[in-house]
């Protein structure tokens, strides 16, 4: 009985039908835990979590450095309610280092990007925390103050990406945003 | 033992004899339990109005709300519901848990007043706090973030008065094992409220560690704690204590599939490692929420994530076998044999509390488990952080599985405590079904919307302009069903707030009969203790139920292979 206090002896091992799911659950979990490992190995999207320190004013330095040296053009938002209005457009060396900072409210600058060509993506925020989402692919990581995070990314589509925020960040937290154009 | 259970072991407490069940009843108990309920149910309600006004905004052709406000009622949202109504139920539980089940009285009054109090005073100044606006920084006020020091303070105090009623709850449980209040092993249902003691313990200690050093920042004491520790540790409270309300409602499912049915764990051996596991596995837990987050490793992620093998998952699907097993066979012993599921369709779907503790195990286990399994494997996390998604899957878990088993608890703890019928019986019974539609509806239009890319906590979507007409459907699907669930719950909380007023007296009558399957000609109890074949039903049901986890689960590595490379 749930509700009265056992007096009679309760353990014995399972048996029967419950035997056979426990089975049954333990071979799944079993599987499910393979799986990480498996794709960590062989599959092409993990998060590493690759990171540094950093303070945000050297995060913000690199990335002046990095607009100064890649810049190629400039992005204005056509957006009619959107707060960023102009961005410049950055296009860093093939399988080199791209820069991206995330602050109230905008994802600073816009990154022109070749398809089939590997990157490291560095991204830091110079305020609070916010969520780099790619989209229309739905891609996301956490940007947090004080951490280089490093993303090894191949955009391996074309088009114009957008970068939502996906972490609260204030007021103006729906309309942060920034581009990604693959070419 | 029937004529000394009035006396709760020591002589002279004050008890009295439950009319229904023959029970002893501590009266202290009584009073706190009373207590802890009510003012559970009334953050109930105020979190409920905040979520109808949330649905109201993010329905998008609706859109409520002005942007502060929005954010404002977010966190008030959060705070009432996660932590105010879940924590005061979730004391009123322990206190039943530790007492009539056992025959003995409450360890301490002052120790019970001084818990209610502190909870009550803390969840005044949190609420307060928040509606002057002085705290718009969500439920997990991420650092910098950074709101007003009566916010932190009275979290403090919230989790130090809940601290100490399960201070209570342990020392209840000594003295009733010292006095021999009880003979044997303390019942399953007991065991899973210890279980969940444990948990809430370990829970609330993270709390104070990252609370504290919070507190002492907001009021320029100290320096700011690292954002990435703040996040590590927050969660060992944020999602540890979401796993306190997983024990708390197997524990409820144990509880009234046994009042309602007669069901009885087929196995008390395997249920009570089952509450183990989750005690030495849900902490890992907290890694869920840094799946896509700077400077933790993938080997931390991998094995975290999995609770080391999902040795806790493990324990929910081992639980989610044992309690609808137990109905089959109590069911099957009573008479009801005909065919695989003659047994299904003979049960009191009538009974609000019995179609509470269905739908909470078939929203929960079908929608929630599944979902939360998944987006927490390591790498499908990177399709799924902070997209509706999560608030999809953690809807059905702590509101369609928790919530509404607390709803079907309560349809026998206000008769049986507050010793007053039930007031529109014939509601009670649409009440249950109203709430589970309301939020399965309001979670699929969550998780379809996130896995359009939508995000959480975002007041409005038109400002990025890449979101097309399938987003915004499904978040009109996530306001209808956000709606309903809350006329589900207001009706509830009419139902026992009017109860309490002018429900008929019970004194030492039984309490109204919800409905229970009468036993047929020819049954026998016990019959079917041997016979490990008996739960053909169920174990269909379970089969059926991997088969989904599987689609479900692999579909979503699918998605992720389409996404672009990345490491």
């Amino acid at each position: 009985m749930s509700l009265r206090p056992l007096t009679t002896p309760w353990f014995h091992g399972p048996a029967g039908h419950e035997k056979i799911w426990l089975g049954c659950a333990i071979l799944w979990c079993f599987v499910m835990s393979l799986m990480m490992p498996y794709w960590h190995f062989r599959g092409k999207q993990n998060s590493t979590g690759e990171a540094y320190t950093v303070k945000p004013a050297d995060f913000f330095a690199r990335t002046e450095k990095f607009v100064a040296a890649n810049q190629v053009g400039t992005y204005k938002n056509q957006t009619g309610n959107a707060l960023m209005g102009e961005l410049p457009l950055c296009e860093p060396p093939a399988g080199g280092d791209a820069y991206l900072i995330g602050r109230m409210w905008q994802w600073y600058p816009a990154l022109r990007l070749r398809q089939g060509e590997t990157y490291r993506l560095h991204l830091s925020s110079l305020d609070l925390q916010h969520g780099f989402s790619l989209q229309p692919l739905n891609m996301n990581f956490q940007v947090l103050p004080g951490y280089d995070h490093v993303l090894t990314i191949t955009p391996t589509s074309k088009g114009e990406f957008t970068i939502v925020c996906n972490e609260f960040c204030g007021a103006g937290h729906h309309a942060m945003s920034g581009k990604i154009f693959v070419e | 033992m029937s004529t000394s259970s009035h006396n709760l072991a020591a002589p002279g407490t004050p008890g009295r004899v439950c009319g229904t069940t023959g029970l002893g009843v501590c009266l202290d108990a009584q009073r706190f339990i009373k207590l802890n309920a009510v003012c559970g149910i009334v953050f109930l309600l105020l979190g409920g109005i905040a979520a109808l006004l949330l649905a109201l905004t993010r329905w998008q052709t609706v859109h409520l709300l002005p942007v502060d406000w929005f954010y404002r009622i977010l966190t008030f949202h959060g705070i009432n519901m996660l932590i105010l109504w879940i924590l005061f139920f979730e004391v009123a539980i322990l206190y039943f848990a530790c007492t009539t089940p056992l025959n003995a009285r409450l360890f301490s009054r002052k120790i019970a007043w001084a818990s209610f109090l502190m909870m009550l005073v803390g969840a005044v100044m949190v609420d307060y706090i928040i509606l002057a606006g002085q705290a718009d920084v969500m439920m997990t006020s991420y650092l910098p973030l950074l709101a007003h020091p009566l916010f932190y303070l009275g979290i403090i105090l919230v989790a130090v008065g809940t601290l100490t009623g399960v201070f209570n709850f342990f020392a209840t449980l000594y003295v009733a094992k010292r006095d021999h209040a009880y003979e044997g092993s303390m019942p399953i249902v007991t065991f899973g409220a210890t279980a969940a003691a444990i948990i809430a313990v370990v829970t609330l200690l993270h709390g104070a560690v990252v609370m504290i050093p919070t507190f002492t920042y907001s009021m320029g004491w100290t320096a700011q704690p690292d954002p990435a520790w703040y996040r590590l540790i927050w969660w060992g409270l944020g999602h540890q204590s979401q796993q306190v309300n997983v024990c708390a409602m197997v524990s409820v499912w144990y509880l009234l599939s046994h009042i309602v049915v007669g069901a009885r764990p087929i196995n008390e051996a395997v249920c009570r490692t089952a509450f183990v596991l989750y005690i030495l596995f849900i902490n890992l837990a907290s890694a869920h929420h840094l799946l896509v987050d700077p400077g933790v490793g993938a080997t931390w992620k991998i094995w975290n994530t999995s609770y080391a093998m999902y040795l806790a998952v493990l324990a929910s699907m081992v639980h989610g076998f044992t309690v609808p097993a137990g109905v089959e066979i109590a069911m099957r012993e009573k008479g009801y044999t005909s065919g695989i599921f003659g047994w299904v369709t003979a049960l009191p779907w009538k009974n609000p509390a019995f179609s509470a503790t269905a739908l909470s195990l078939v929203i929960f286990g079908f929608l929630g488990g599944i979902t939360g399994v998944t987006l927490g494997t390591q790498q499908i996390n990177i399709i799924a952080h902070n997209t509706l998604r999560i608030p999809g899957h953690f809807h059905v878990t702590v509101v369609g599985g928790t919530t509404l088993a607390f709803m079907g608890l309560a349809y026998y703890v206000v008769p049986l405590i507050f010793q007053r019928d039930f007031i529109f019986r014939g509601v009670a019974r649409v009440q249950p079904w109203l709430f589970g539609i309301g939020i399965t509806l309001l979670s699929f239009g969550m998780s379809f919307a996130g896995s359009m890319g939508v995000s959480r906590r975002s007041w409005d979507i038109d400002a990025q302009g890449v979101y097309g007409p399938g987003a915004h459907l499904w978040l009109g699907v996530l306001g209808i069903g956000g709606v309903l669930a809350f006329i589900g719950l207001l009706v509830f909380a009419l139902l026992c707030v009017g109860t309490l007023f002018f429900g008929a007296k019970i004194e030492q009558r039984a309490m109204f009969d919800w409905g229970t399957p009468p036993a047929l000609a020819g049954s026998k109890s016990g019959s079917l203790a041997n016979d490990h074949y008996a739960t053909k039903g169920t174990i269909i049901l379970a089969l059926v139920f991997l088969a989904c986890f599987a689609v479900y689960y692999f579909a979503n590595w699918k998605a992720l292979a389409d996404v672009w490379p990345v490491r």
